[in-house]
């Protein structure tokens, strides 16, 4: 086994995926499955390669310090599952 | 004179600026065709009949008032429902987006209108274009207008189908591994990846940032010229987006082959491979060989490493643009309250399908502390690794040939439960999404079922010209593009 | 150097990380406006709510503000440095990442000098990296939900890093003055602590003497002056010593500064351990910064407070004390060079500056601004009012009595005392019959004079003055009561 149930555990919690136990099993077989199919990689020596994050090698365009959007319509809120007024409501955020 | 909906865009549009035929006719054409084939289908998820009609009428004004209606004036097109539509339901064929209405136009959308073409349906794709057959889509089953125990491909399932089906004219896709190839080849049309940057991506919903690209499905390759001509360009919205100027595709459909150097990937010829899938693309070198082109073997050793590759890096990118999906300013939230951990989890739960949520743990996990020197940074020297294979062989060959799939259209539910196999279905288009470069499906024959063949050209970065026009020369010399599954 | 801070045998070590919010007229990555105090949600765009498909666009002004900020703390500026993805949920994280850097920041390697009780101290900075804001969250103690606000989304930040190389709690408080005021003086940032636009987090650790590894470090949060940061890390140094004296384990983690109870207390509920899962943000390509660019920039830089001390001592001919007082905000000392156009002399007017205007600034509270605009006494005011001392025409205390007089109002000094007579007495016939007259009624003193007690002259020249009505010539009445005492 490369990956574990707890492991599969703990990378739901960082996504923010709530798993049923059938589900967490199904993708534990998946993702061992899959990553012991990728293990091919390891044995690619890469040794000093660039690692390769953008297709094409130019510098980040930028543009000038305008304020280009108007002040925003109801259009950008009414998607909201809940809202209060123009602020958007969420459960308690307790720190 | 053949029905309206069986013309080609250009000859639509044509007839339009000419006065020949209305907007408004083309339309009501297409939305009647809709109406006809659409049940055995399923390519369309937002039939858009008002919006459709009222932009039809606004073409016919300027044709009256003597304007100028643009290159694709009253054409009836398709959009993936992953590019984002003002004011008309984007869902990207996923439970959580499926009331979203986006308050703007994805960019390509917003050009296509300006070229005069006419929105009338918004397409089904694999939930967040993950998948390649158009099966893990939350909201509709798309069949292949070819055979309806077959899938269409994926994810751009419905933009192949829809055109295939002659529901539209053309359509846009989404290319992030074969997505548009993949299911033009399956469904008989013409599908272009554009070279990563010629079109923009603003407003089209992410999957993997830095291989997504926007391109046509058309019913011919002069077709997929002018819908490629009408999208492509900067856009200051999309930094990614190329500032290189954009040539005349329609003027680099002539010209034909003589003189170009043809390569072989010897790679692309798999062990496995649909005999009739590989014997068809053998016929097309011949055809184009016959008109002047010489052909050579090329390699391209790092082929194999392709979808390790490919699955690390897109699902590493999708775990992180798929975390804005959280039910805070839009899409769904689950019901029943609670904690702010607990509507996290839960709407993220309840609004992912199963393939979703594998690319989601795939990537979190590739990133993750301890793992993300192993699978996402190996991953990205690889990358490299693939993208000079691609620029050795094009130091001797001015395109590459090669099938699209290992074989025509499968079954439906035939590959669902084994992600690893489906994955296969993209073994032959990923590796020039990882490269950034641009390729076209086109169709080449037919197998012993009668399911059509795809033929791949694959062209240097920026260089759509070309294979616009091998793939012109090659359609000239044959006579697949033509052929409709539905009558 | 100032004493380091030690307790029972520890001594302190200590980092500081500065958010540094921008001034720049739009955010980071769209084009909405980055000010304060609209209503909620209406500097918003899709690109700050995270809508999706949208993309960033990055801010040329905000480069320009971190190389200035970069180069004004003796950094390096990378030639290439690049965008990073820092992958977390929260309800005011839109799109559940933030933009930052991480591995290739775009400044590296500075240092601040400061002066720690008359000490000077050079503190290491690590790096200065460009980052979005995120949204507010509102917290409202009775309802049963919070609220959020995205109109900071996206603002630009600046993170500012030192090493750990404070050894006590003044040192860090003179680190962030000095810090902003460099911010300040180089007009990218406000400085406001108390409305958050500059905001300090500390990582605290204690080692004993003379160690030379690090201890587990402590992050604190939440303290929103600088009186606070230094009170929060003085009250957890102490609160680190004593759990190691009593075998407590120091845990890494962050504590939030309770300023009522004065105590720093663990955040419970971000105890499990974070994984940023940082990977190169793929929408945005490596910045690329020329040399030419980064000259062009330094020459603009304006001038900043060290050097601007130097100067005005070395221009000016004033004291380092003074010089010192007068820069330490560029208003005070954009006010000084004000009041010597208008022609006052540097030494007069430093002296009416530093004694009286910046005690008037305290009374009314408006050293609490970020920049003085509007003075109770303009420049010029100040300026004819020390000329008009220099020239004689008044005397020190008449003019100190005139300035509640025209505070706020704008007149003109000279005009007042014309219009009231307050000139200066220095006729010398008047004056000598006024010293006779003194001379008459104190014989004891005269006699205590002549005895060899020199201190009686000021009271007998406080005598003449007060039967002047305090307008007599000082200088003129010592003269003349000198040679009729001697006579």
């Amino acid at each position: 086994m490369a990956i574990t149930r707890e492991q599969v555990r703990r990378v739901a919690s960082l996504a923010r995926l709530r798993l049923e136990p059938d589900e967490e099993e199904r993708l534990t077989a998946d993702l061992d499955h899959i990553l012991a199919a990728f293990t091919r990689l390891e044995a690619l020596d890469t040794t000093g390669i660039e690692p390769m994050a953008h297709v094409e090698d130019v510098p980040v365009p930028m543009r000038d310090d305008a304020v280009t959007n108007p002040p925003a319509g109801d259009g950008l809120l009414v998607n909201a599952p809940a809202r209060d007024g123009r602020l958007f409501r969420v459960p308690k955020i307790i720190e | 004179m053949s029905a309206l909906h069986d013309l080609t865009a250009r000859d639509a549009a044509a007839r339009v600026r000419r006065r020949e035929v209305s907007a408004t006719e083309l339309t009501r054409a297409a939305l009647s065709r809709i109406t006809a084939v659409e049940p055995q289908v399923g390519a369309i998820l937002t039939i858009c009949e008002r919006e459709a009609l009222a932009a039809a009428e606004i073409i016919d004004r300027r044709v009256a008032a003597g304007e100028d209606p643009g290159l694709l004036a009253g054409v009836p097109v398709g959009l993936k429902d992953n590019i984002c539509t003002a004011g008309i339901r984007t869902t990207a064929s996923s439970r959580i987006l499926e009331a979203f209405v986006p308050p703007y136009d994805a960019t390509v959308a917003a050009r296509l209108q300006q070229a005069g073409a006419v929105l009338v349906g918004k397409l089904n794709c694999d939930e967040f274009a993950m998948g390649s057959s158009t099966e893990n889509a939350a909201l509709g089953v798309t069949r292949n207008p070819w055979d309806p125990e077959r899938v269409a491909g994926g994810s751009s399932g419905g933009s192949a189908a829809a055109v295939a089906a002659r529901e539209v004219h053309a359509s846009l896709g989404s290319d992030t591994g074969g997505s548009i190839r993949l299911p033009a080849s399956f469904c008989g049309v013409v599908g272009m990846k554009p070279t990563y940057g010629r079109v923009s991506r603003y407003g089209v919903i992410a999957f993997a940032s830095s291989l997504d690209q926007v391109g046509p499905l058309a019913r011919d390759v002069g077709d997929a010229a002018l819908v490629l001509q009408a999208i492509a360009g900067h856009d200051p919205a999309d930094g990614t987006s190329s500032q290189r100027p954009v040539p005349s595709y329609v003027a680099a459909l002539e010209g034909g082959v003589r003189g170009l150097r043809l390569g072989l990937p010897r790679e692309y010829f798999v062990e496995g491979m649909q005999p009739d899938v590989e014997a068809s693309v053998r016929a097309a070198v011949r055809t184009l060989e016959a008109q002047g082109a010489t052909v050579e073997p090329v390699s391209l050793p790092h082929t194999e490493y392709a979808i390790a590759t490919y699955y690390l890096i897109t699902s590493a990118e999708a775990s992180s643009n798929l975390a804005r999906y959280d039910g805070v300013r839009y899409g769904l939230r689950a019901a029943g309250g609670g904690t702010l951990a607990e509507m996290y989890e839960r709407s993220r739960a309840a609004g992912f399908g199963p393939e979703v949520k594998r690319r989601i743990m795939l990537g979190t996990y590739a990133l993750s502390a301890g793992y993300y020197d192993a699978y996402y940074l190996k991953a990205q020297q690889v990358r490299t690794l693939i993208r000079r294979d691609f620029e050795q062989a094009f130091a001797h060959v001015d395109a590459l040939i090669a099938p699209v799939a290992p074989s025509t259209a499968f079954r439906l539910g035939e590959r669902v439960d084994d992600p690893l196999t489906m994955y296969l279905s993209d073994i032959l288009t990923i590796s020039l999404n990882l490269a950034g470069l641009p390729g076209i499906s086109l169709p080449c024959g037919l197998d012993a079922a009668g399911l059509p063949i795809g033929l791949q050209l694959i062209g240097k970065a920026f260089d759509e010209a070309t294979l616009l026009r091998i793939a012109a020369a090659y359609e000239a010399a044959s006579d697949w593009t033509a052929r409709s599954p539905i009558p | 150097m100032s004493a380091p801070w030690t307790l029972d045998g520890f001594e302190a070590v200590i980092g500081l990380e500065v958010h540094a919010e921008l001034q720049t007229r739009s955010k980071i990555f769209c084009g909405c406006s980055a000010t304060f105090g609209a209503d909620p949600n209406t500097n918003v765009c899709p690109v700050c709510l995270g809508m999706p498909g949208v993309l960033p666009v990055l801010n040329r002004r905000v480069v320009e503000f971190a190389i200035r900020a970069g180069l004004a703390t003796n950094c390096s500026i990378a030639p290439r440095s690049r965008f990073a993805r820092k992958n977390y949920f929260y309800p005011d994280l839109p799109k559940g990442y933030q933009i930052s850097m991480y591995e290739a920041p775009i400044c590296v390697g500075g240092w601040l000098d400061l002066v720690v009780e008359d000490t000077p101290r050079r503190i290491g900075l690590t790096r200065i990296h460009m980052e979005e804001d995120t949204g507010k969250n509102i917290h409202d103690a009775h309802a049963s939900g919070s609220l959020v606000d995205f109109n900071r989304s996206t603002v630009p930040l600046l993170e500012i890093v030192s090493e750990p190389d404070m050894r006590n709690p003044a040192e860090a408080g003179a680190y962030l003055r000095t810090l902003r005021s460099i911010l300040q003086y180089l007009e990218i940032c406000d400085g406001n602590m108390e409305e958050g636009s500059f905001r300090c987090d500390a990582n605290v650790s204690v080692r004993p003497l003379g160690a030379t590894t690090l201890g587990t470090k402590v992050e604190i949060k939440n303290m929103n002056s600088f009186r606070n940061v230094e009170r929060a890390i003085a009250y957890e140094l102490t609160r680190q010593v004593r759990a190691t004296q009593t075998r407590e384990a120091i845990v890494q983690e962050t504590r939030l500064w309770d300023v009522d109870r004065e105590e720093t207390r663990s955040m419970r509920s971000k105890e499990s351990a974070h994984d940023y899962r940082y990977f190169p943000e793929p929408d945005l390509q490596p910045l690329v910064i020329d040399a030419a660019w980064v000259d062009d920039i330094r020459a603009a830089m304006p001038e900043l407070p060290e050097a601007r001390c130097a100067r005005f001592v070395r221009d000016h001919g004033l004291s380092v004390y003074d010089a010192d007082v007068l820069t330490q905000r560029k208003d005070v000392a954009d006010y000084f060079e004000a009041g010597i156009v208008a022609g006052a002399s540097p030494k007069e007017l430093a002296n009416w500056i530093t004694t009286e205007l910046l005690r008037i600034v305290r009374e009314q509270k408006l050293d609490e601004q970020l920049v003085i605009r509007e003075w109770p006494l303009t420049p010029v005011q100040l300026a004819r009012l020390s000329r008009l001392v220099e020239q004689g025409t008044v005397n020190r205390n008449t003019a100190k009595k005139l300035i509640p007089r025209l505070l706020g109002t704008g007149v003109d000094p000279e005009t007042l005392v014309a219009s009231e007579g307050l000139g200066q007495v220095s006729d010398r016939g008047a004056l000598e019959q006024a010293v006779a007259d003194v001379i008459a009624r104190n014989p004891d003193q005269v006699a205590q004079f002549r005895a060899g007690k020199d201190k009686v002259l000021g009271f007998l020249v406080g005598q003449i003055m007060k039967a002047t009505g305090g307008k007599a010539n000082p200088q003129l009445v010592g003269e003349l009561l000198r040679s009729a005492l001697a006579g």
